[in-house]
């Protein structure tokens, strides 16, 4: 009723071809684009809560798009090129550390250029690291990246130089300015992480349906067939590692200097791994949608849950409370994937089928 | 029908939303945020610690009516020792009660590493009594840092101390070999520099094993050990890693008796579970130990006999625990020292801080707070944001702590340059002009 195609007619390919064909979904990402962009600073600028104060943006919006934009790096790679990755967080500390060290090697070269070489050097190491990948596949592959997030944690940990001979090994950021203009603020950190996020979620679903996209689908569904009506594995497969590591190095670098400021070696763990995988699969895997899904998910769950007792006055005793986060997330993340194993994007679809049907949905 | 439900569903709805806002409708007083962990791979350690403080706050709103009629408003958030987590919990908690937090105390280096910046910007001191970065003590670089009663750089230098009294004097660390065996992590590389500068002053042979965190695998680094026969082994460890490594000393057969785990490693949860096979284990206080105090009656009778406690009565004399009550209590006495100045009101971050850069407690006051013989007298300033460089040496004998040593005292002389050329560092990596300490009131 709200949502239907009837009526719209296209003329040109171009149209036809457009990021987002639908009129409705072009008015709804505008809509959402402008209150990401202009509202929510607004609402912030006017005291109105939960925008008022500082929680929201440092806890909450900027770890969450950070993460959506790792998890699109990987999921090109896991859900596009079916090539299962779990060195995720090891690129983003490679792009971390990169961008640190050419932050304050070279003071003189502006921030953005400072990031997308952070975002070449991760590449590079997920080229390395993506040279298995031409002989082994599945598991034994996850394997070969857990390698990659082991020799990389080392490396944060052992090479010196890195962490630019700091005797305990953990660094602090450089501050984030952009041509003279002062990220300080949270809201003005957000801003800056949320037009990456824009560009980058923007980049990836033109990829995804391109050229490389689909040579990395039919390498995913079948690497034999794939080969045999003309597309080269190698190629297609170190660029989907390439491409993956550069958004996961870029969000690593972000994560690095817009939301932790100063951190140790652990950030980039592999539990930073399981949890873009966790995004990944719970969000759907072959989809952009999904990653934002997914990490709002992982990311908003477990302070929800956290924080309903506390909503509805009920004394919970914090050892307790905590533990009763762990039990309802797990209990939810495995209801998720019983009930939908296709990831959050799947029910996302659901609705919006439903929604192009109603008021008669089958 | 219909509009009954609409009407129902309407009145479920605005008391929905009117719950959190009744909720969080202040109360006078002062807040104290609490970002402990009792799940995760720490969560033996972090729970005494958290009671610890729990029940500290406790005792001062029940026994004293709050800080000087002051109520205490605290809260406690869950970090699972994740750093994101307990980011999280600061920017959550930094601005609650009528005056915001009155300062940050977690007990994790990598949480303190993430909020050193924060709190800079949000006015908010960071006390890490113990723990942190070394360098901190420097106030004119690190105006919001407080390790209080003890860096890790004091450690080393204590543990080094005691050796050489072991052995019988200086001269005898001469050729000697001693092994730190740390938590490949920047908690566990704190002492290194210090150690370094120790090993070529007095001429030991200084080796480095890392253990990965948590540390629940050691054959590797225990094999080496055994190839090595180390005259002791220096252990900066925390959580499930002492335990394992003392089990593992033991099926090395490396006597524990030369074993110094630093005071992060020297607490029942490290050496209960490893059984007989702690007996002989020696560690580092961090100014108290284990057993109480006067302040123990205290809980007993105000907060344990109003059935308030978090601990079990017969754990409040552990060593985490009292750790736990310490590090708070010198936050307390922080904003005591504030209020003295600014009135008796709840006090700003900025206000506590001037307190704890001004905090100073002596042997009486130490006596009326009732942690006799828990610590050393403390004289916090500008340029010493530290306040007592001196520790102590305990020995497990597979039932209690027992003091074997006096006190020591690190070697100022040896530490200051290393300490201002980290400080310089830091400032000059992070533009910042040092204030000059001479000219603080």
């Amino acid at each position: 009723m709200f949502y239907r195609e009837a009526g719209h007619f296209k003329d040109n390919y171009r149209a036809d071809m457009a990021t987002f064909p639908i009129r409705e979904d072009r008015i709804g990402i505008i809509t959402l684009l402008l209150i990401a962009l202009v509202a929510i600073p607004l609402v912030h600028l006017a005291g109105i809560p939960p925008f008022a104060g500082d929680y929201f943006f440092n806890a909450i919006l900027i770890p969450f798009l950070i993460l959506a934009m790792a998890a699109i790096g990987l999921n090109l790679l896991a859900g596009y090129c079916g090539q299962i990755s779990l060195g995720a967080g090891a690129f983003m500390g490679v792009g971390a550390y990169a961008a640190y060290n050419i932050a304050i090697r070279i003071p003189e070269m502006p921030l953005v250029l400072t990031f997308l070489l952070a975002g070449a050097v991760s590449a590079l190491a997920g080229l390395a690291f993506g040279f298995p990948s031409l002989r082994i596949k599945g598991l034994y592959l996850a394997v070969a990246t857990l390698a990659a997030q082991f020799f990389l944690d080392w490396a944060f940990l052992r090479m010196a130089w890195i962490t630019n001979y700091s005797p305990s090994g953990s660094v602090s950021a450089p501050p984030l300015v952009f041509a003279g203009w002062h990220a300080d603020t949270p809201v003005e950190r957000y801003l800056v992480v949320l037009v990456f996020t824009i560009v980058v979620a923007w980049g990836a679903s033109n990829l995804v349906r391109g050229n490389l996209g689909r040579q990395w689908m039919a390498i995913r569904d079948m690497d034999i067939a794939a080969e045999i009506i003309g597309i080269r594995p190698i190629q297609s497969k170190l660029t989907a590692f390439a491409i993956s590591s550069f958004v996961l190095g870029l969000a690593g670098a972000l994560w690095a200097f817009a939301n932790l400021r100063s951190w140790e070696p652990y950030a980039f763990s592999i539990d930073r791994s399981f949890q873009l995988l966790f995004i990944v699969i719970i969000g759907g895997l072959g989809s952009i949608i999904g990653c934002f899904l997914g990490a709002a998910f992982i990311l908003l769950l477990p302070l929800i849950v956290d924080a309903v007792p506390r909503w509805l006055s009920i004394p919970v005793p914090a050892g307790a409370g905590s533990n009763i986060t762990l039990v309802v997330f797990g209990a939810l993340i495995l209801l998720t994937l019983i009930f939908e194993p296709h990831g959050l994007a799947r029910i996302w679809g659901i609705a919006k089928h439903k929604l192009r049907r109603w008021p008669f949905p089958y | 029908m219909s509009i009954r439900i609409t009407k129902l569903s309407v009145l479920l709805l605005s008391a929905a939303l009117c719950l959190p806002a009744a909720a969080e409708a202040q109360e006078n007083g002062q807040f104290i945020p609490v970002v402990s962990y009792r799940t995760g791979p720490y969560a033996p350690n972090g729970i005494p610690w958290a009671d610890g403080i729990v029940d500290y706050l406790e005792l001062v709103n029940q026994r004293d009516g709050g800080i000087n009629g002051v109520k205490i408003l605290y809260e406690e958030c869950e970090t699972g020792y994740a750093t994101d987590r307990g980011v999280e919990c600061y920017e959550r908690l930094k601005n609650k009660g009528p005056t915001g937090a009155a300062f940050i105390n977690p007990l994790s280096t990598g949480i303190t590493f993430a909020l050193t910046e924060k709190t800079l910007v949000d006015k908010i001191p960071l006390i890490t009594a113990g723990f942190g970065r070394s360098e901190s003590r420097d106030g004119s670089v690190f105006p919001w840092n407080f390790p209080l009663i003890g860096t890790y750089w004091t450690a080393a230098d204590v543990a080094i101390q005691h050796i050489a009294k072991e052995l019988g004097g200086t001269d005898k660390l001469n050729g000697r070999k001693i092994v730190l065996l740390y938590h490949d992590s920047p908690f566990g590389k704190e002492p290194m520099p210090v150690l370094e500068v120790l090993a070529k002053k007095h001429g030991f042979q200084l080796t480095m094993i890392p253990v990965t965190s948590p540390g629940v695998e050691q054959k590797s680094q225990w094999l080496q050990i055994r190839q090595l026969r180390p005259d002791y082994v220096v252990m900066w460890g925390w959580g499930v890693m002492n335990p394992t490594a003392i089990q593992e000393a033991a099926n090395v057969n490396f006597p524990r008796d030369k074993m110094i785990g630093f005071w992060f490693a020297g607490a029942e949860p490290d050496v209960v579970p490893a059984g007989a096979q702690a007996v002989g284990y020696k560690a580092l206080m961090l100014q108290h130990g284990a057993g109480r105090a006067r302040v123990h009656d205290d809980l007993d009778k105000y907060v344990y006999g109003k059935g308030l406690g978090k601990a079990k009565p017969a754990d409040t004399g552990g060593v985490l625990f009292n750790r736990g009550m310490v590090g708070v209590m010198l936050g307390i006495e922080g904003i005591r020292t504030a209020m003295a100045k600014y009135g008796n009101k709840p006090m700003t971050g900025e206000q506590v801080r001037w307190g704890i850069e001004h905090l100073a407690l002596d042997e009486k006051r130490i006596k009326e707070l009732g942690f006799e013989g828990m610590i050393s007298p403390v004289k916090i300033s500008c340029a010493d944001h530290e306040g007592t460089r001196t520790s102590r040496i305990q020995q497990w004998d597979g039932k209690s702590w027992n003091i074997i040593s006096d006190w020591y005292t690190a070697d100022e002389a040896m530490l200051a340059p290393l300490l201002k050329e980290a400080a310089a560092r830091y400032a000059k990596e992070k533009g910042i002009t040092p204030r000059d300490c001479s000219k603080e009131s």
